[in-house]
């Protein structure tokens, strides 16, 4: 039988990958595609934690299914924000590399 | 749902997931992560969240993806040239990864509830009848706007101040 663990390992492993990509690729649009999948890794836990606390109605936990409404909402306009600062960096210095935006490096 | 299904969408999944990071064409990278997403809606579909499956299928695989390609088609982004590979930043990445994999598989193989499988939800639940699972729109329905209307509204807000902050920075400066 699948356990809740199984699912958490799953989204632990996709977290796992999302933040690599965060940390080795030098693509902009990539790096945002990463923070999604880090993103989806947390919703897919919260949504084992909705199905596994099932209350006394039998039904699962609907709370948990809300805060992934939310995150998915906020997840969208963040998408949004990051692809048009992208638009604008291209415009300004032709480039998504992360390598050639150093300005404000330490 | 049967364990066989669980394996072959989790395995879909991460694979495809990888592939998003491994990959070197940015298309590529996008057209994975509308495999990965999909595989992850059909998982949430399999903890019988149907609402969120769906969500999850018209918002990120149609909306936010039909974006990133949008952009990389705009912008003409070709496939990084490979350049002179920094390894210890590389290692470092990685490596830093690793350990936060393995400290979270730790602390789930440390949580005792992780080992237990989800309870059986109730009969009428099950049956389709009246109050079904397929219900859960009713249900969230009714979780956001009586108990999270507020948060519901400020989410509104914040969507529009996105969409009002998009054109401002994507619109030309007048010279």
């Amino acid at each position: 039988m699948i356990t809740l663990g199984d699912y958490l390992v799953v989204s632990a492993i996709l977290f796992a990958i999302g933040f690599a990509g965060v940390m080795l690729r030098r693509n902009l649009i990539v790096i945002l595609m990463s923070l999604e999948l880090m993103l989806n890794a947390a919703n897919l836990s919260l949504v084992a934690f909705s199905r596994f606390r099932v209350g006394a109605n039998g039904l699962p936990d609907y709370k948990a299914q809300v805060f992934v409404f939310f995150v998915i909402t906020v997840a969208a306009a963040e998408v949004a924000v990051g692809l048009a600062l992208l638009v604008a960096l291209y415009r300004a210095r032709q480039t998504t590399d992360v390598k050639d935006i150093s300005s404000l490096k330490f | 749902m049967s364990p066989f299904l669980f394996w072959i969408f989790a395995v879909l999944t991460v694979i495809f997931g990888a592939a998003v990071v491994l990959n070197r064409n940015p298309v590529a990278s996008a057209l994975s992560l509308v495999v990965s997403f999909l595989g992850l809606s059909a998982l949430f579909m399999s903890l019988d969240a149907f609402f969120v499956g769906i969500i999850q299928v018209l918002v990120y695989a149609g909306a936010v993806m039909v974006l990133f390609l949008f952009i990389i088609m705009l912008l003409d982004i070709r496939a990084e040239e490979r350049r002179r590979i920094n390894w210890l930043a590389t290692a470092g990445g990685i490596g830093v990864a690793v350990i936060l994999l393995i400290q979270i598989w730790v602390v789930i193989g440390h949580f005792q509830p992780a080992r237990r499988t989800f309870p059986p939800l109730a009969r009428h639940v099950l049956s389709g009848a009246e109050g079904s699972t397929t219900d859960d729109v009713w249900n969230i329905g009714q979780l956001l706007f009586n108990n999270y209307n507020l948060p519901f509204q400020i989410i509104g807000v914040l969507v529009l101040v996105a969409t009002i902050g998009v054109v401002i920075l994507s619109r030309r400066e007048p010279r």
